[in-house]
């Protein structure tokens, strides 16, 4: 599938700011069942931007800016061919044996709920335990529609491409913060029962409503199979309709932008479509 | 905030580093022996009370952390000094220099090929599993692959040619401020003993760290590089020491909110306008550093700083990440580290330790509670600790439930004979166990270590327990030319 995405974030500063810094990892890398066709980065105003891999190989860039600034700016925009590996990831750089996804962070130490829940997890080898868990998650917090960052639906004004149209209806931040628990849920759990599991995140293209938007998900590593995708919010492995963009062992390793001094707002807009 | 260290007492004979047990005065303490029988007590204890003023004068005061009445407390000094002959320094800095180049090599190969992994000399979980290892800097490098240029190893002395290293500290040790203050105020109290020996020098420590710092400045950095301290602040119960340390070295005690990086460049504010930074000694831990890798609600670090670092525009110090290598479980692999690194046996031996991740060592630790010191493998200054002999059944019970809960989490050590030194206490002058720690600095021109160090003085008797936190005392300590 041929995707095209474009995601805008701005910043405002009250009062402007002299200068400040921030980390984005919004870059997706190519690998088996990736391609980048194109991809670009760019930010409005006066500042430098400098790319270089981070500590779990993401692409990642570091930004800084000076002057006096009110409103920070930048989009990432691109073209991305997916094929269906059945959530299998192959081919993607790999700074550290999958063992070190068995590591616990202050946003993945397991708490008593987490631990009942991985309690319930039954199955005969790892992928099935995976799986399991993967629906215990989904009966648990079955989401009325399937859930989603940005769920923008597809309207011929928004083709226009125009940049005043704001997204329909704009993820709240709840949302976000569902879908990364869910993911966090997922990670703890499979550590859990032993098998390393990472944060993912990424780009989704909801297939039946054509809804796309900044999407997380988990992997979990299998012995002979290798990275397995599984995302828990739309409880299935993912396949050619997500874009895969950075990892870590937690939302805080992949989260696409870090900024200081903090802004008073940010309003992010993304944009998934299916290109044919 | 003395660091850590601690073992327990067990009824038998301690060498002293006096008598060395068999009663005869060792040619090194002659003087000194001569001089505490020749100074009465009452002269004795003017000279402490004299110290205290001192030392109150200078405010060179710690925190305990914990404690109800948290207020800022004097660490007791203890006026007679520690004699170590030249010959017998050598040895340990030998052994010192040694294990800080081997630690140096460890970090260099951990954050990148990780060599001693694939050789399967240590087990990669140690590694990876442990929360002072920083995925970040995977793939990094230190300029001249220098990670730690300021080291306080923690040694015990058994006997007259044996010491023992208890515990390696690379992260920020502190206590360096101590030996300098020590010295100042032997010299102003005890001139003429002063002028019987021949005492190698401390001062020029902070000349030494100065060079040290500049000797790895990026190099990007002009002529001669601008170098800072950082400090979490004045609530930190180090504080004392990082401004007695600015202000030694000549350069600026800075805050968090002081620094600001613009185009991957540390600045400082200055009256002048921006001043660049080339080398920050910080005395924060990694995880306040930068808000924008670790964690974003720290407000005591300075956005961007890692940044300026990968970028090659400065030089943290120490490192990023340095504490996976002196954490207490990787300590038991350290002669098998000096090994693989450098193709030469430690001279400085470890004290015999059970990995309790280990089930057939838990067993043992398990069945011998009462006569081991248990510890944290993340702990630090004595807390989290068990000293079995001295601990009471409850203790122990208690200790064991923990163990068995988390047993990666432990290692145990017998009760190691720490030598022990005379000390003017409440009743006379009497043997009290001692350790030391002294300060090893590695730059771009090799590894120094000043001759001393921060003497550490159990002042009850029989306790092992020589941190600061726990009721221990100081003592200067000299490294003179055999009498």
């Amino acid at each position: 599938m041929r995707i095209h995405i474009r995601h805008e974030i701005a910043h405002t500063f009250e009062p402007p700011v002299r200068f400040l810094n921030a980390t984005l990892r919004l870059t997706p890398r190519s690998h088996e069942s990736q391609h980048i066709a194109r991809w670009r980065v760019e930010i409005d105003g006066d500042s430098r931007i400098r790319a270089f891999d981070d500590g779990f190989g993401n692409c990642m860039h570091t930004l800084s800016m000076s002057g006096q600034t009110e409103t920070l700016r930048l989009f990432a925009e691109g073209v991305v061919d997916t094929f269906d590996a059945a959530g299998i990831v192959r081919a993607t750089v790999e700074r550290f044996p999958p063992e070190l996804f068995l590591r616990e962070t202050a946003l993945t130490s397991p708490d008593d709920r987490q631990r009942a829940l991985a309690a319930k997890i039954e199955g005969e080898n790892r992928i099935e335990r995976l799986h399991a868990l993967l629906l215990l998650l989904s009966d648990d917090e079955k989401p009325e529609e399937p859930a989603q960052e940005q769920t923008q639906a597809k309207e011929p004004a928004a083709q226009k491409q125009s940049q005043e149209v704001p997204a329909p209806k704009a993820p709240t931040k709840e949302d976000k913060n569902k879908v990364k628990a869910l993911v966090h849920d997922f990670i703890v759990c499979a550590r859990l029962v032993g098998a390393p599991a990472r944060f993912v995140s990424g780009y989704h293209l909801h297939p039946k409503t054509q809804a796309g938007g900044f999407h997380f998900w988990a992997e979990a590593h299998v012995e002979g199979v290798g990275w397995i995708g599984f995302d828990p919010a739309n409880a299935i492995c993912p396949h050619e309709s997500h874009v895969r963009m950075a990892v870590g062992l937690d939302a805080l390793d992949a989260t696409c932008m870090r900024i200081a001094p903090s802004p008073q707002t940010e309003i992010e807009t993304v944009d998934v479509r299916r290109q044919s | 905030m003395l660091g850590r260290l601690g073992e327990a007492m067990v009824e038998k004979s301690f060498w002293d580093e006096m008598t060395g047990g068999a009663g005869d005065i060792r040619a090194v303490y002659a003087r000194i022996d001569q001089w505490l029988r020749d100074t009465p007590p009452d002269i004795l204890a003017a000279r402490r009370s004299q110290a205290e003023l001192l030392f109150r004068r200078i405010g060179i005061t710690f925190a305990v952390y914990g404690s109800a009445d948290a207020a800022e407390r004097l660490i007791p000094f203890d006026i007679i000094p520690r004699v170590i002959a030249q010959k017998e320094w050598h040895l340990l800095e030998e052994g010192l220099i040694q294990r800080v180049k081997a630690i140096n090599a460890f970090l260099t190969d951990i954050y990148g090929p990780r060599e001693i992994l694939r050789a399967g000399i240590i087990p990669a979980d140690l590694v990876f599993q442990n929360p002072a290892f920083r995925p970040e800097m995977a793939g990094r490098r230190a300029p001249h692959d220098i990670w730690v240029h300021i080291a306080g190893i923690d040694v015990v002395r058994t006997d007259e040619n044996e010491f023992y290293v208890l515990e390696d500290n690379a992260r920020t040790p502190s206590g360096v401020s101590y030996m300098l203050e020590n010295r100042d105020v032997m010299m102003r109290l005890l001139p003429d003993l002063f002028a019987a020996h021949r005492i190698a020098p401390v001062e020029n420590y902070t000349d030494l760290l100065l060079k040290c710092l500049r000797s790895v400045a990026p190099p990007t950095a002009s002529g001669e590089p601008s170098v800072a301290l950082l400090t979490p602040g004045q609530f930190n119960s180090a504080y004392y020491e990082h401004s007695f340390l600015a202000d030694r070295l000549g350069v600026e005690l800075v805050e968090g909110s002081d620094l600001f990086v613009r185009d991957d460049v540390l600045y400082m504010r200055t009256t002048q306008g921006p001043k660049r930074v080339d080398v920050l000694y910080r005395r924060i831990d990694d995880d306040y550093l930068d808000p924008l890798v670790f964690r974003p609600d720290s407000v005591l670090g300075v956005p961007g700083i890692l940044n300026a670092c990968n970028a090659g525009n400065l030089t943290l110090s120490n490192a990023v990440g340095t504490g996976v290598a002196d954490d207490k479980a990787m300590y038991t692999y350290m002669p098998e580290i000096v090994r693989f690194y450098l193709g030469q046996e430690a001279i400085l031996k470890n004290a015999p330790t059970w990995r309790c991740r280990d089930a057939d060592s838990l067993k043992y630790v398990l069945e011998h509670l009462h006569e081991l010191v248990v510890k944290e493998v993340n702990g630090s200054g004595g807390y989290g600790m068990l000293v079995g002999p001295h601990a009471t059944k409850e203790e122990r019970e208690r200790f064991r439930e923990k163990l068995l809960a988390d047993p990666a989490n432990y290692i145990a050590q017998p009760t190691l004979s720490l030598s022990t030194c005379p000390a003017f206490v409440e009743e006379g002058i009497a043997p009290r166990h001692v350790d030391l720690r002294p300060f090893v600095l590695t730059g771009a021109n090799g590894s120094r270590v000043v001759p001393g160090g921060l003497t550490r003085v159990a002042m009850r008797k029989g306790s092992l327990v020589v941190n600061s936190s726990q009721g221990g005392g100081t003592k200067d300590t000299w490294i003179i030319e055999d009498a």
